[in-house]
């Protein structure tokens, strides 16, 4: 490989990762030194929950880090074909719902917070879970499942979390081709040794 | 604004590296960075996707995305991260001659 000259300024393209960590002990994590490791954990099933996971295991892929996706509890949805692409998304309980188009009506209003209780009118969680995937859309944003593929091709671990999936009597079959197996926490741990771990 | 220099080539550069000016890049420069990147050999896979890049980036003003490069590219996502390893979409653009791209997906 050629060298860098002096005074040359390059972005910081780190080290290629090549090395597949996937098992250690606990002894290990405190002096792991291999290449940047992120650990997702997934365990929310509404629509604007699983993006964030979706999104960082994305970028992180893409710095080149070594990335794991654990679906646990209600995340499960996510990886689960006969749910992903029905996500939804509901205003109850979130008090940062506003609506950017009625900044057109009066200015101001964009910023208003939405009464909960017209999260409870009939229609409205499909109505606001439409709105979301149109915003979305418009972003370019992948729909889940298509997201998944391309978490996939970008060489993301996903695994499906034991306990939760029998739980939920949910069948193999079922599982997003993505998810490379279903294990248990204590596996999780072990694979994300040395990782960043973020629960979402 | 830093200026970079190597063999017969300079060229401004913002504070991360990337070229701030996308005319000052030619293909020859374009193989003195891969060199740079760990990338020895231009094959015609890895023009294929700078073109694009640079075509794609013309026309809308921004750096594609990875996901752009899938859906309006028609690449494959796999490919490129072996082709670009590593960090493939900011590799692409630093080869490119554009900036780092802003998009999240």
């Amino acid at each position: 490989m050629r060298q860098i000259p002096e005074g040359f300024i390059i972005p910081d393209f780190g080290k290629v990762a090549t090395a597949t960590q996937t098992s250690g002990t606990a002894s290990e994590a405190a002096t792991y030194d291999g290449p940047r490791k992120m650990a997702l954990i997934c365990s929310k099933g509404n629509l604007d929950m699983a993006y964030p996971g979706l999104i960082l295991g994305n970028s992180a892929a893409g710095e080149g880090i070594e990335t794991h996706m654990f679906f646990t509890f209600w995340g499960l949805d996510i990886v689960n074909k006969k749910t992903n692409d029905k996500l939804q998304f509901t205003m109850i309980g979130n008090t940062a719902m506003h609506m950017p188009d009625l900044g057109y009506v009066r200015p101001g209003l964009e910023h208003w917070s939405m009464p909960q209780f017209m999260g409870r009118l009939p229609g409205m969680t499909k109505a606001s879970t439409k709105m979301m995937k149109k915003q979305m859309d418009d972003l370019e944003i992948p729909s889940v499942p298509e997201f998944l593929d391309l978490l996939q091709a970008s060489g993301v671990h996903m695994y499906a979390c034991k306990l939760s999936f029998d739980m939920m009597k949910m069948l193999e079959a079922d599982l997003h081709p993505a998810v490379e197996g279903v294990i248990s926490a204590a596996d999780f741990i072990e694979i994300s040794t040395g990782a960043q771990t973020i629960f979402i | 604004m830093p200026t970079n220099t190597i063999d017969q080539f300079t060229f401004e550069v913002n504070d991360e590296g990337f070229l701030t000016d996308r005319n000052q890049w030619s293909k020859e420069l374009c193989e003195v960075l891969a060199e740079l990147v760990g990338i020895e050999h231009l094959t015609p896979e890895h023009w294929a996707t700078i073109e694009f890049m640079r075509d794609d980036s013309a026309k809308s003003g921004v750096t594609p995305t990875l996901r752009r490069m899938q859906t309006v590219g028609g690449f494959d996502v796999r490919e490129l991260y072996q082709l670009f390893p590593g960090k493939p979409v900011k590799k692409m653009a630093y080869l490119s001659g554009l900036p780092k791209p802003v998009g999240c997906v």
